[in-house]
């Protein structure tokens, strides 16, 4: 499709924009708390947050399901607040896939056509063409009922991109399947989108699936934007303790930190560390909680290249691959450290219940958050 | 046009016409019937009026109490009766027969006589119990009766049995519902903890059917009280009901103030059972719960 | 059955053959119990039919011989010829006007909120929780009121209100299982709302519908208190069967309800296949 004189010399252009978007529920639940939100053409975007956080309402909102309570959607830069979804050149890839259970696979695949006029012979040859597309070829005529979880994935998949949607919408598509399954067909639909290049907007609350499958994750909480940003940089850098906490694990520890000048050191049982990403607002004496994921922590002191600390290891959890070690670093305080195993050790080579060694974390790889947010996140119990 | 407008059209394109056919085919009907009940009759006339005239001669002429006690009596009796038949018949479908099909198939059973004529069922009875019928012939043939007995028909006996008779699978259907909704678990349970057969049934089986049971009595008890045809057929001249009073009213005696008083008061008692019985539900389960 | 069968293997033989003993006995009695409940249900039907092919006029005992006279009798009978066409006519046209009214209707109730919906949706099934006797009697009064004469039009706009309510609870039933994303899926590929409804939602309500129709038109081929009062000079079957059973017995009766039975049976039987495919259906899903 051709894009308006002007458009996207630098970056790629917006597909869809969300301007101050407000739902409210009856009963004054608001779903969705005036989000702005740019979308590209052509990117991979996850909408990532536990249960009630807005995610689900924004897609719906997005295909023409609900319509915002104040705000505006442009798609194109054209104006679909309130566009009924047959007028909206989106589609949407339902959760437990929606297939119309009185029509054969053939049928469904083909509905979008033949709704729009397509004549039949066209219809019929582009239907062929998408079973082979999903590997179903034979199963024209079966029922939804009569196919697998998987199969019907596949067949949903294909009866939404029949009418080359400008945006495939994907709400929670593999909560149906299986963990094995669920696996290769993260990998398949992100091959799929790569090669049609159409933009994909999918919802979950799988850290995990958002990471692999997407170019960017908006992180969502209470109907609000929490963070938005590529996988590595919510991974590497969280806004918050609640981005940290959802995605992977961490180690969130409550320090005080002392503050003289840009250096900015925190404090935690007998250890401290020397902060580079502190910002202004880091007071001296302030009780914060600080983050480090458990396996940008090294074992050993590396020269003395970052904060270099030491604890009793408490407990060690093997997992084949890698190792866990629950250090004491006083005062009762436990940090996390996962220790990739990188060529086969015996067993002297791994510390055991009892010892005390010596660690090491660079500075760049630590944040400071805010106590009482970490402390609620942690209330509410990590939804990932 | 805006969604909201969208949904708003949408409502009144679907709605306005059907709407428009309930009011006037359904709520005027009921309220007119309501309103002639307190208008006064000049024979052969009625006009329009205020008053309470029509009530006050139902409730000072004793011959109406009496038809109205013994359509109560009557319509009790049909009830109990149609649940002694019909508790035991779901019973034994719930948990007694296992193969599914055949359960089905009995269920079936003893639903499809509601399919077979109301009027022809309610006659055969007439066949079956009159002077000249099958009941009579029959004792006489085996040698029991040595002439006709006319102690079967044309009495308030006939009407029930003939009422229960036709009802009883509407006994049936919610006791087999809300029997078929126990968990079997629970009346293992009962029986594993040592409980008798019979007080695992009265402590457990009997009160979580409750809701079941009381729907079985509501439909009777209303169905029993509005039939006016069976009466008719089986209960002979000294065996009125009201429902038989109501029509007489509408049609030969053509008093419609008096018929729509008495059919305002028979409404007045349907729904009254209705709502007794929700609340009695209601109220069990919150004990249950 | 199987707890039992269990207990008896687990505690000594002894007492397991003595717990089970009283068991089977309360069975078997039950079982009796609700046979003979079912076998009287059948009394009346089997007397209807017996009867039908008795030669004697007169219903008693012993039978005395095998006719078809009765039927030849009933089929040959120009005015229960004119009351059964006069019933089915009826049946049809208040199946049409249930079906006009009650999907709709259904609709709203499950779609749309507005002002005294419940007081909407308890006046709606006031024809099938009050007698009919009642509705009957308003509806004579309405129609007199308006100035209507009555006629097989009264009858039918009688049975179509009183019956309504059939399909608006079993469509309205069927539309609370409804599964509204494949509505959502249809406006998603482009379907305008009529093709939605169209293509999608009726197809996946079509057995509600079917059954409901059946069963509307089952009762109204067998209603009498409404027709009662609002029946002018034609007759329906019910109301013909009733002037003739007044005036006395005659087997002829017997035959046409023997008739009644086989054609309700075989109706009953294809909607009870229906369901059960239905349920299969669903239970796959």
């Amino acid at each position: 499709m051709a894009h308006p004189a002007g458009f996207g010399a630098e970056r790629m252009a917006d597909i869809l924009r969300l301007d101050h978007v407000t739902k409210t529920f009856r009963g004054g639940v608001v779903a969705v708390d005036d989000i702005s939100l740019d979308i590209r053409e052509g990117e991979f975007l996850t909408m990532l947050g536990p249960s009630g956080c807005g995610k689900t309402t924004t897609l719906r909102m997005i295909g023409g399901f609900e319509y915002p309570d104040s705000g505006s959607i442009l798609l194109d830069g054209q104006d679909v607040t309130d566009a009924p979804p047959y007028q909206r050149p989106v589609n949407m890839m339902f959760q437990d896939f929606a297939l119309f259970p009185h029509m054969t696979v053939a049928a469904n695949i083909g509905y979008g056509l033949k709704i729009a006029g397509t004549p039949r012979a066209e219809t019929e040859s582009r239907v062929r063409e998408a079973l082979d597309m999903i590997e179903l070829p034979g199963m024209a005529d079966r029922l939804p009922s009569q196919l697998s979880n998987g199969q019907r994935q596949r067949v949903a998949l294909a009866r939404a991109l029949m009418r080359h949607p400008r945006i495939l919408l994907l709400d929670e598509p593999m909560s149906a399947l299986d963990a094995k399954l669920k696996e290769a067909m993260q990998v398949e639909l992100k091959h799929i989108h790569d090669r049609i290049g159409i933009t994909f907007i999918m919802v979950t609350h799988d850290q995990t699936e958002s990471m692999i499958m997407s170019d960017r994750i908006i992180v969502m909480r209470n109907g609000r934007i929490e963070q938005i940003g590529s996988p590595t940089e919510l991974y590497d850098r969280p806004a918050s303790a609640y981005v940290a906490d959802f995605l992977g694990t961490s180690n969130m520890v409550p320090v005080t930190v002392h503050r003289t000048g840009e250096e900015v050191v925190a404090r935690a049982g007998d250890a401290s560390f020397r902060i580079a990403r502190a910002g202004s607002v880091v007071a001296d004496g302030a009780t914060m909680t600080m983050f480090i994921r458990p396996e940008k922590i090294r074992l050993g002191a590396n020269g003395g290249d970052g904060n270099v600390f030491s604890g009793a290891v408490r407990e060690v959890f093997f997992s084949g691959n890698a190792v866990r070690i629950d250090l004491d670093i006083g005062a009762g305080q436990i940090v996390m450290v996962h220790h990739q195993l990188d060529t086969a050790l015996g067993d002297a080579g791994l510390p055991a219940a009892g010892d005390t060694v010596t660690c090491s974390v660079k500075p760049e790889t630590i944040s400071l958050f805010d106590s009482a947010d970490a402390a609620a996140v942690a209330a509410v119990g990590g939804a990932a | 046009m805006n969604h909201a407008r969208r949904h708003k059209l949408g409502f009144w394109v679907l709605f306005s016409a059907p709407m428009l056919w309930w009011i006037i085919v359904l709520l005027v009907p009921y309220l007119i019937m309501l309103s002639i009940s307190f208008y006064s009759r000049q024979f052969p006339f009625h006009v329009p009026d205020f008053q309470f005239g029509n009530y006050l001669i139902l409730l000072q002429d004793s011959q109406y109490w009496t038809v109205l006690l013994r359509s109560v009596k009557v319509s009790i009796l049909v009830s109990l009766a149609a649940f002694a038949m019909g508790y035991p018949l779901a019973y034994f479908l719930a948990f007694k027969v296992q193969s599914e099909r055949l359960r089905l198939f009995l269920y079936v059973a003893t639903i499809v006589p509601l399919w077979v004529s109301y009027l022809l069922r309610a006659y055969t009875w007439k066949t079956i119990l009159g002077s000249e019928g099958i009941l009579n012939s029959f004792l006489m043939w085996v040698g029991i009766l040595d002439e006709p007995s006319t102690l079967f028909l044309y009495n308030e006996f006939a009407m029930v049995v003939t009422m229960a008779y036709i009802f009883t699978p509407f006994m049936v259907m919610p006791i087999y519902a809300s029997l078929e909704k126990i968990p079997r678990s629970l009346i293992e349970a009962s029986k594993d903890l040592g409980a008798a057969r019979f007080s695992t049934f009265w402590r457990i089986t009997l009160p979580l059917t409750m809701p079941g049971v009381l729907a079985g009595f509501t439909f009777t008890f209303g169905l029993s009280v509005g039939d006016f045809v069976s009466p008719l057929l089986v209960g002979g001249p000294y065996s009125n009901m009201i429902s038989n009073v109501i029509a007489t009213q509408f049609g030969m005696a053509m008093n419609w103030p008096l018929g729509a008083a008495l059919g305002v008061v028979m409404l007045f008692i349907v729904l009254g059972v209705i709502t007794a019985s929700d609340k009695l539900e209601r109220a069990g389960r919150l004990n249950l719960g | 059955m199987t707890t039992t069968q269990m207990h008896g293997i687990a505690t000594t033989e002894k007492l397991g053959s003595r717990r089970r003993r009283p068991i089977d006995k309360g069975t078997s009695a039950l079982a009796v119990a609700a046979m003979s409940v079912l076998a009287f249900l059948y009394v009346p039907i089997a007397t209807l039919m017996v009867f039908s092919f008795n030669d004697n006029p007169v219903t008693r005992l012993p039978l005395t011989g095998f006719t078809l006279d009765w039927y030849h009798k009933a089929l040959t009978n120009p005015d229960l010829m004119t009351a059964l066409w006069n019933s089915v006519i009826v049946g049809l046209a208040a199946v049409a006007i249930c079906l006009a009214i009650g999907i709709p209707t259904a609709f709203a109730l499950d779609r749309y909120d507005f002002p005294g919906k419940t007081a909407f949706r308890r006046l709606v099934i006031l024809p099938i929780t009050l007698p009919g006797l009642i509705t009957g009697v308003s509806m004579l009064v309405f129609f007199r009121a308006a100035g209507v004469d009555l006629s097989l039009w009264t009858v039918i706009v009688g049975h179509g209100t009183a019956l309504t309510a059939i399909v608006v609870t079993n469509v309205f039933a069927r539309l609370q299982r409804f599964d509204r994303r494949i509505e959502e899926a249809s406006a998603d590929l482009g379907a305008k709302p009529w093709q939605t409804f169209l293509f999608v939602t009726l197809p996946n309500i079509k057995s509600a519908l079917i059954g409901s129709s059946l069963i509307a038109f089952t009762l109204s081929f067998d209603e009498i208190p409404v027709t009662f009062f609002l029946t002018g000079r034609d007759n329906t079957l019910p109301m013909y069967i009733w002037s003739v059973i007044r005036r006395g017995i005659t087997p002829e009766i017997n035959a046409i309800g023997t008739i009644i039975v086989a054609v309700s049976i075989v109706l009953i039987l294809v909607s009870v296949f229906m369901m059960y495919q239905e349920n299969q259906k669903g239970s796959t899903r």
